[in-house]
């Protein structure tokens, strides 16, 4: 079923990607084709098949809780856009 | 050496006798590299950066330990680093937008393991943004060109690591592999390319693509020096928890010349509908010299699930990456747009930051994870990973590998299938399937059709590097494809 304009809009929003109006009916175009190539899978019997997540098993994977020395603050802001006293500057989330 | 002229050509075994026995310095080396990108990176643009005072630095160094009587064998050997690794100070940009001006303050593990090994890195590498591609044309800067032929793409995502060993510019490179990046630009770039195991060599300080999927391996002019630089890659890390904890072998122990006693099989599933008969012809013959050298062939393979790897890889690939590439937010690092409110400038630095392969693929994989969509593609995608994987396992009980072409195609032109996103997807047909199951893969020059380089792909079960090394090995001891190098 080819995804709506508004389907794309939303999952842009999900994503936090800006989009202009021609990306919608680009990508909308796009991603139905993308989609309805995954249709074949519905064809695969998967009953009481488990799913993986990683091919190589593994669990519990833990190490000692130990302090170890970390980066020094300068060096981890030296590439954000914006610092203010050691610390990152982000825009307002909230408005009062 | 007869002809200093060609340094930038030698293997790294034959350089490193070179540097041993003090017939040339790792300076000397470095030198013959770099000028040799000078002479053609402006054709071939293998490389974002080219690091030539870092790498002089590097090779004086080496040369002193050369003369303390050292000799490792990757000591002094310039080499090419894909720009989705970590090197501390040196800018590591995925070839995005989005991290044109990184630098990291941390080197990636492996990167660290060539810094002490006394590796000489003289750049960082081209690729499709993000490791999403299989052509080089989704670099947000520029793409690269096949040496073999100007015209043609030279595979991807690790395409510029592929170029710059086929071209001269560096004797190896790193490359990373989340569904066929080391695999397919090997293949189209006639040199040989390993994917480990998932788990064999550390993915810490990789550019998280696909966490499930990504791998780090060597690229290489032939298999002895893909054993060389994996003796130095593999090994457990404690920086990254899905490291394997096994030590890890002396690979150079597994090259072998004959193949007696190996039993092998060809999947039919991999010579999908549509594929080149010029790359039939060269997987025949390259089965044909297999038999020759002592292996038993089992022509009549098949791995049912095979044929779903596809769909499985374009919905668990983007679903891991859109998690992964959460992290840019222009505040931190990267790209930043200015925006009048914290949602705005989010969404424009991203529509602005990441180019049109990337934005496509975190969108899918967030419908994918969507509600009401989660179990009718993501866990069902899961599932029949299992299913692949389970049939793999299967074939290993009876065969030592598996034998596949690389790529169903030659290297294509640029611009060919840049216009359409499932083309482009269709050239990873053959190396996904061996992510989705975590095992290992290689390919070594198999020959050319219409003067275009064609690979042959070895799958083995997890762990089985050695095996594979070795069938690579006797196999290009036989033909001496791996010799032949383009004309530039």
């Amino acid at each position: 079923m080819p995804l709506t304009q508004e389907e794309v809009i939303h999952i842009a929003l999900l994503a936090r990607i800006g989009v202009t109006s021609e990306e919608v009916e680009r990508f909308r175009e796009q991603l139905s084709n993308i989609l309805e190539n995954f249709q074949v899978l519905q064809k695969v019997d998967t009953t009481n098949v488990p799913a993986t997540g990683h091919a190589i098993e593994m669990k519990n994977v833990l190490r000692p809780d130990e302090v170890l020395p970390s980066l020094p603050p300068s060096e981890v802001l030296a590439n954000a856009p914006k610092t203010e006293e050691g610390s990152f500057r982000v825009r307002a989330v909230l408005d009062f | 050496m007869t002809n200093k002229t060609e340094l930038f050509y030698l293997t790294i075994h034959e350089a490193h006798e070179l540097l041993k026995n003090r017939e040339i310095s790792s300076e000397e080396l470095t030198k013959a590299v770099l000028d040799r990108s000078r002479r053609v990176d402006d054709r071939v643009k293998g490389f974002v950066t080219i690091t030539e005072g870092f790498a002089l630095e590097q090779a004086r160094s080496a040369d002193k330990r050369l003369r303390n009587g050292e000799a490792n064998p990757l000591l002094g050997i310039p080499v090419g680093i894909k720009d989705n690794m970590c090197t501390r100070g040196i800018r590591t940009t995925c070839s995005s937008r989005m991290l044109e001006k990184f630098i990291p303050p941390y080197n990636a593990t492996v990167v660290e393991k060539l810094w002490e090994t006394g590796a000489v890195m003289v750049g960082k590498t081209n690729m499709d943004e993000f490791a999403m591609g299989s052509s080089t044309e989704n670099s947000a800067f520029y793409t690269t060109h096949n040496p073999w032929n100007l015209e043609r793409v030279p595979g991807g995502s690790s395409g510029g690591s592929a170029a710059v060993v086929a071209s001269g510019e560096a004797l190896y490179a790193l490359g990373s592999d989340t569904g066929g990046s080391i695999r397919q630009p090997a293949g189209f770039c006639n040199i040989v390319g390993l994917k480990p195991t998932y788990g064999r060599v550390s993915r810490f300080g990789l550019v998280a693509f696909a966490s499930s999927l990504d791998q780090i391996g060597p690229m290489c002019r032939d298999v002895t020096d893909c054993a060389l630089v994996m003796n130095v890659l593999a090994g457990y890390d404690n920086h990254d928890s899905t490291s394997i904890h096994e030590t890890a072998p002396d690979y150079t122990k597994a090259l072998k010349a004959d193949l007696q006693g190996i039993r092998l099989g060809v999947p039919k599933e991999f010579f999908v509908q549509g594929m080149e008969s010029g790359v039939k012809n060269v997987m025949e013959a390259a089965i044909r010299q297999l038999e020759t050298l002592g292996a038993t062939v089992d022509r009549d393979v098949s791995l049912t699930y095979i044929p779903y790897s596809l769909a499985v890889y374009y919905i668990l690939a983007p679903s891991e990456a859109m998690a992964n590439l959460a992290r840019y937010d222009g505040v931190k690092y990267g790209y930043s747009a200015d925006a009048p409110t914290m949602w705005e400038s989010l969404q424009k630095t991203r529509q602005l930051g990441f180019g049109a392969e990337v934005k496509r693929r975190i969108m899918l994989g967030t419908y994918a994870l969507s509600a009401g969509y989660y179990d009718a593609y993501y866990l069902k995608a899961q599932k029949v990973r299992t299913l692949i994987r389970e049939e793999f396992r299967q074939a290993f009980e009876k065969y030592d590998a598996l034998i596949a072409p690389t790529s169903p195609s030659v290297p294509f032109k640029i611009g060919e299938k840049a216009a359409d996103p499932v083309q482009m997807y269709l050239s990873d047909v053959c190396t996904i399937p061996v992510n989705i199951a975590g095992i290992p893969g290689l390919t070594v020059p198999a020959g050319f059709s219409e003067g275009l380089p064609v690979g042959m792909q070895v799958i083995g079960k997890p762990l089985s590097e050695e095996m594979l090394l070795r069938i690579g090995f006797a196999y290009e001891q036989a033909t001496g494809w791996q010799k032949k190098r383009p004309s530039l």
